[in-house]
């Protein structure tokens, strides 16, 4: 039997989903603001599974389940693009690449 | 006691997560975030959400983060934050910004899920049959995401044999590293 209640856990997630989204505006390396974007995936799912089980549903954490495996196919076809940007100029600023913004 | 679990755990997650924005070493900052997932992993065991626990070990912490960890040190971007900031203004700004967000979505979320019902949804063999009836074909579809996923890598790790750039480790080993 639960004694925290769900809106602890939705709290929580909404802290780690803010502090994801300062990684995201404030940091400069792609592989950071990457990660800072699996941090909000990931506090998104808590969310999810804390509302799932604030109504007694398993829907939420069949939604987390297709969340982490988009995640997985985000990640390698992220990390293959990062290390072909990587490859083609040798440093890797996402300020730099301003190639396809007008 | 559970309190106690829950706020020692939240509290690590949030350590963990400011860590990795601020530390300015991307491994030390994997690091990090692999804590945030062991601890967001406990929350969801606190949740009763076992399979959800084991799979975020075993595919986030085990699998995404190794794969982080291996561009990392492919990569070696560990000084790439060096020099002065085009944008410091506009990163300035995006403090405040994020600030009023979080207390928004903070007070949204206070309003939000009610007490806990008594009877915990399920097992793993719910989420099977559910994952198998219900939710069949965005079980398919995420079947072919992954291979989307996998060709799309391969493809755009693939070493482009005439007039390509050079191979990485004569770069790394010419910029005197």
């Amino acid at each position: 039997m639960s004694v925290v209640p769900p809106a602890y856990y939705v709290g929580l997630s909404a802290i780690l989903f803010t502090i994801g989204v300062v990684g995201v505006l404030v940091r400069r390396n792609p592989l950071v603001i990457f990660m800072s974007i699996e941090l909000m995936l990931n506090a998104a799912n808590l969310a999810f599974v804390a509302f799932g089980r604030a109504h007694g549903a398993a829907d939420g954490q069949i939604i987390v389940f297709f969340v982490m495996t988009v995640a997985a196919a985000e990640v390698a076809v992220g990390l293959a693009i990062i290390v072909a940007i990587f490859r083609a100029r040798f440093r890797i600023n996402v300020d730099d690449l301003a190639l396809m913004r007008w | 006691m559970e309190w106690v679990v829950f706020v020692v755990v939240a509290l690590a997650a949030i350590a963990s997560a400011l860590g990795l924005v601020i530390r300015p070493n991307p491994l030390h900052g994997a690091l990090f975030l692999v804590a945030n997932l062991f601890c967001v992993a406990v929350l969801y065991l606190m949740l009763r959400a076992e399979f959800l626990a084991l799979a975020q070990v075993i595919v986030y912490a085990g699998a995404i983060m190794v794969l982080f960890i291996f561009a990392i040190m492919l990569l070696i971007p560990g000084r790439a934050e060096e020099g002065p900031d085009p944008l410091v203004r506009a990163r300035r700004l995006a403090l405040p910004l994020a600030a009023v967000l979080g207390i928004v979505v903070v007070l949204v979320a206070g309003y939000t899920g009610g007490p806990a019902p008594g009877a915990a949804p399920g097992g793993v063999g719910a989420i099977g049959r559910l994952l198998f009836t219900d939710y069949l074909f965005p079980f398919e579809v995420t079947s072919l995401l992954l291979l989307a996923a996998l060709v799309g890598a391969l493809t755009l790790a693939k070493r482009r044999e005439a007039g390509g750039s050079r191979p990485i480790d004569s770069r790394v080993a010419a910029e005197g590293r």
